[in-house]
């Protein structure tokens, strides 16, 4: 058997790395621990040591090479019992392998070919599984009994290494999660009362650690920039005078929710998501209203808010967000949505930018309403104005785009007839 | 600076050390050669290590030279024997009596067993695993285990090995302060070769191997009781199923004493007089054979167990979930280990304890759960998981389905309407935690929840599955919909 060396994965979601550097030629020998290259990620740089000994026999991938995808061969090291005829015929299979897009993916499906071998025997598993599991898109494979498990208990489980076949994530590794976790914050808890550090450390939620991947992931990844604009609220609140009485009490907010859907309504391209070979633009109009919950924020999804009334999505708002405190979203009722709402309106705030809710391409961050001076016609005038500020992801929304959706988002707030057409 | 170091793939590594004393020196010895042990024989020299396996007797153990095999032969016979006498109900016309040849049928059952023994042969011989018949010991302990290999001949040879998987089986428990001494006293072997057909027969103990003999002897004709020291009989199935068995099977003619304690067996000239308590009464049953079957016990003697302190718990060698002994590179698989006593579950451990000695790193728990159990009488029981009394104690939310082959489009055409399939979900998360079935060809079912239940599906993956109309395996589907509410044929 010939050995390989592979781009290794550094980080669960790391797909492809440089290859900064050799440390040795080719033909030259190897000891095992030998430091023989160098990777380089966005995050760091990191050795490849040798572990068997040997002689570099081929290298397939030149220093200063980009974007080599986890698993490829990088290079072959002839060990001493290898007969040339082995590595020949290896080389044979990866004849034509330059790197194009074509072969990495002949590279990939060697691999998965040596993947297979090496799983009867002795290997580093876990690792393996890392690799696997990325290299298929970010599948993540799990059973149905385990994913339904983790959803009712609100794990996160998108990077956990699964024990069964082939890094399958099972109802065991699901119940120990729950466990350890449930372990760490009772021993957090214990080491509150009991400890008189000048600090605590809090392990991480389900939630926390969610929020905190989505949005690294988010600002790291989409190109921000955000648009504000003032919008006079008066005709909403007319409206609301007339409508609020009794049971009924329809909050700014609900209109904002019908406003944004019949804006994207307008402008379908801002109704989108970015992929890495695609926009995925979408048909529906599924609104996410950001809910604070105790240990973090949700965002559950008013659905096809377009064709709703905004009494039925003032109504089904408060549901949300109750179930959300309460812990009893389901799973269909937070995955999802095209566009994000988050108003911070109640606590006072007057304008800030909001961080966008991935894959999602725009969220709309609502500052709080209040009468305000505005000179117009050369007098000063007081207006009930509320400022909101559009985050916008530019590699799907330019800023035409972003600055025309915000304009009639603004005609639906201030022109609320305009919303029963 | 992270540092990764990248593993090469290695082929297993098989030592052959040249010396003057260590030339015999195994990889493995494997001592048994039943469906644990030579089955990991095979897997063991598959993946390249140097494997001996040690028989006493015959290859392929109890299960295919004394149990499985040769009873499903002789079930086999009285299946076909009950359609036979079923002849006019299908359109025949036969004339003259149907009579039938015990050595015949007997016979039939050995050659089974005696073909797939040979099978084993060969299937060890293209493995190139090493086959010594004779009794094997530990007779040392020492930076490798020596085994003392007493041969036919009374030769004795001497094996040294860095790894032992004691794979020896069990033995029929025998029924305290009565032994058997005489031939109208059976065990399980005993009754799968008799000489005659017994006009009657009582049988001690109800589990699997007591109700497979009590079925088989029912329909050839024998007058059969069957006495049971717990309140149902087959005391591991679902209480449901229990019940339902004990229905079908008394109105087939089969009489059943549950509570019931035996205190002793009689001989006279011709019969035996089993003696039994219920209730501080004594009842006494007159038959001309009795069989015991109260279950078995690890074939554990001679080994070498006390010798080397191998850990052992009610007669059976205590092993963890990587199938070690408490002895370092001693191994322990299959019935003599803890239950389930299967002939599956034997062979499932014997791959594992195989892969583990070759290296593998990866997840090799064999959870009891998903090992289905089966009995094949007729009607026959599978079932797999916890049964609906073992939930309700775990304290888990239950959802229960159930079918009945009376509904079944192909069970109608078979004539085969007996029984149901009950199914039972954890109402909070669909996992299918037990699957109790009773009727026609219900050992073949039980393996689609096997397969649903190892992939842990839950009960919409089993609902959106598309069964093949018409089969016996709809009644699956439409338990599973029944505990949902949604069957659609009941």
């Amino acid at each position: 058997m010939v050995a390989q060396i592979k781009m290794p994965a550094l980080s669960p979601t790391m797909t492809e790395g440089k290859l900064s550097k050799w440390l040795i030629q080719k033909s030259s020998k190897v000891v095992s621990g030998d430091v023989i290259a160098e990777i380089e990620t966005d995050k760091a740089t990191m050795e490849i040591e040798a572990v068997d000994d040997g002689v570099l026999y081929e290298i397939f991938v030149e220093e200063g090479t980009d974007n080599v995808a986890v698993g490829s061969t990088l290079a072959l090291i002839k060990e001493d019992n290898d007969t040339e005829d082995q590595l020949k015929s290896f080389l044979e299979k990866n004849n034509d392998n330059n790197l194009s897009e074509k072969d990495k993916k002949n590279i990939q499906e060697i691999n998965s070919k040596t993947d297979k071998e090496i799983h009867d025997t002795n290997v580093d598993k876990k690792f393996m599984n890392v690799k696997e599991n990325i290299s298929k898109d970010e599948r993540i494979k799990i059973s149905p009994l385990a994913k339904r498990i983790a959803l009712k208990n609100n794990v996160n489980f998108s990077s956990l290494l699964g024990t069964g076949p082939h890094g399958r994530i099972v109802k065991k590794d699901i119940e120990d999660l729950i466990i350890s976790n449930k372990n760490i914050t009772s021993i957090d808890s214990y080491h509150k009362s009991s400890s008189d550090k000048s600090y605590r450390d809090i392990t991480h939620s389900s939630m926390r650690k969610t929020i905190a991947e989505r949005l690294v992931k988010s600002v790291t990844e989409a190109p921000h920039f955000f648009l504000s604009v003032d919008c006079d609220i008066s005709e909403i609140n007319k409206i609301r005078e007339n409508v609020n009485k009794g049971d009924t009490n329809i909050s700014i907010n609900d209109f904002i929710i019908k406003a944004s859907a019949l804006a994207l309504k307008k402008f379908p391209k801002a109704n989108c998501s970015w992929n890495n070979d695609f926009i995925r633009y979408y048909n529906s109009y599924d609104i996410s209203v950001a809910v604070a919950v105790e240990d973090g924020l949700i965002t559950p999804i008013v659905k096809n808010a377009i064709s709703k009334g905004i009494e039925e999505i003032s109504i089904e708002v408060k549901l949300l967000a109750s179930k959300a405190k309460k812990g009893e979203l389901s799973p269909e009722e937070y995955s999802g949505g095209n566009f994000t709402v988050s108003n911070l309106g109640m606590y006072g705030i007057k304008n800030f930018n909001a961080i966008i809710n991935p894959p999602q391409s725009m969220i709309l961050a609502v500052g709080k309403a209040e009468p305000r001076a505005v000179v117009s016609n050369n007098e000063i005038t007081i207006s009930n104005l509320m400022t909101v500020t559009l985050s916008c992801d530019h590699r799907a929304v330019d800023g035409a785009l972003g600055a025309q959706w915000l304009n009639k988002f603004k005609d639906f707030i201030e022109n609320p007839s305009l919303m029963l057409l | 600076m992270v540092k990764q170091i990248q593993r090469f793939h290695r082929e297993p590594i098989i030592n052959v050390i040249i010396g003057l004393k260590m030339t015999n020196l195994k990889d493995v010895i494997i001592i048994g050669g039943g469906p644990g042990g030579y089955v990991s024989a095979i897997r063991a020299s598959q993946l390249g290590l140097n494997v001996t396996l040690i028989e006493n007797k015959e290859l392929g153990g109890i299960c295919l030279n004394w149990g499985c095999i040769p009873t499903k032969s002789l079930l086999k016979v009285s299946e076909f024997k009950n359609n036979l006498d079923k002849f006019k109900e299908f359109g025949f016309n036969i004339s003259g009596e149907i009579t039938f040849d015990i050595e015949k049928i007997v016979k039939r059952s050995r050659d089974a067993s005696k073909q797939l023994s040979s099978g084993v042969k060969f299937l060890l011989k293209k493995n190139k695993v090493e086959v010594i018949k004779g009794f094997a010991s530990i007779s040392s302990i020492a930076e490798f285990i020596e085994i003392n290999i007493t041969k036919d001949n009374g030769n004795n040879e001497k094996l040294e090995t860095k790894n032992l998987v004691i794979a020896t089986g069990a033995i029929p428990k025998s029924l305290p302060g009565i032994e058997n001494e005489s031939d109208r006293i059976w065990t399980a072997k005993e009754a799968m070769i008799p000489k005659k057909l017994p006009k009657s027969l009582t049988i001690i103990g109800s589990g699997a191997i007591g109700i497979e003999f009590a079925s088989f002897y029912n329909d050839m004709g024998s007058k059969v009781t069957v006495i049971e020291a717990e309140k149902n009989i087959m005391p591991n199935e679902d209480e449901e199923i229990s019940e339902l068995a004990k229905s079908i099977f008394t109105k087939k003619g089969i009489k059943f004493f549950n509570n019931a304690q035996l205190q002793t067996i009689d001989l006279t000239k011709n019969n035996a007089i089993s003696k039994f308590k219920i209730d501080n009464k004594i009842h006494e049953i007159v038959s001309e054979n009795v069989l015991v079957a109260i279950g078995v016990k690890g074939n554990i003697s001679n080994l070498g167990i006390e010798k080397f302190s191998i850990k052992t718990e009610n007669g059976h060698i205590v092993t963890n979930k990587k199938m070690e002994t408490n002895i370092k590179n001693i191994y322990a698989i299959g019935d003599v280990t803890s239950p389930p006593w299967l002939a599956h579950k034997a062979s499932h451990e014997g791959v594992i304890v195989a892969e583990i000695i070759a290296g593998h790193q990866e997840n090799h728990e064999l959870k009891k759960e998903v090992i289905p159990g089966c009995t094949y009488s007729n009607p026959q029981i599978a079932s797999i998981g916890l049964t609906e009394k073992q939930a309700k104690q775990k304290d888990i939310k239950l959802k229960i389905g159930k079918f009945p082959f009376l509904a079944n489009g192909k069970s109608i055409t078979t004539g085969d309407t007996e029984g149901i399939v009950k199914t039972i979900f954890n109402k909070e998360t669909g996992e299918l935690i037990g699957a109790h079935l009773i009727g026609s060809d219900v050992t073949e079912l039980i393996n689609s929840l096997s397969v649903a239940k190892s992939l842990e599906t839950t009960e919409i993956e089993l609902m959106k599955t598309v069964f093949a109309h018409p089969t016996l395996s709809e009644t699956l589907h439409e338990s599973v919909l029944s505990a949902y509410d949604k069957a659609i044929h009941i």
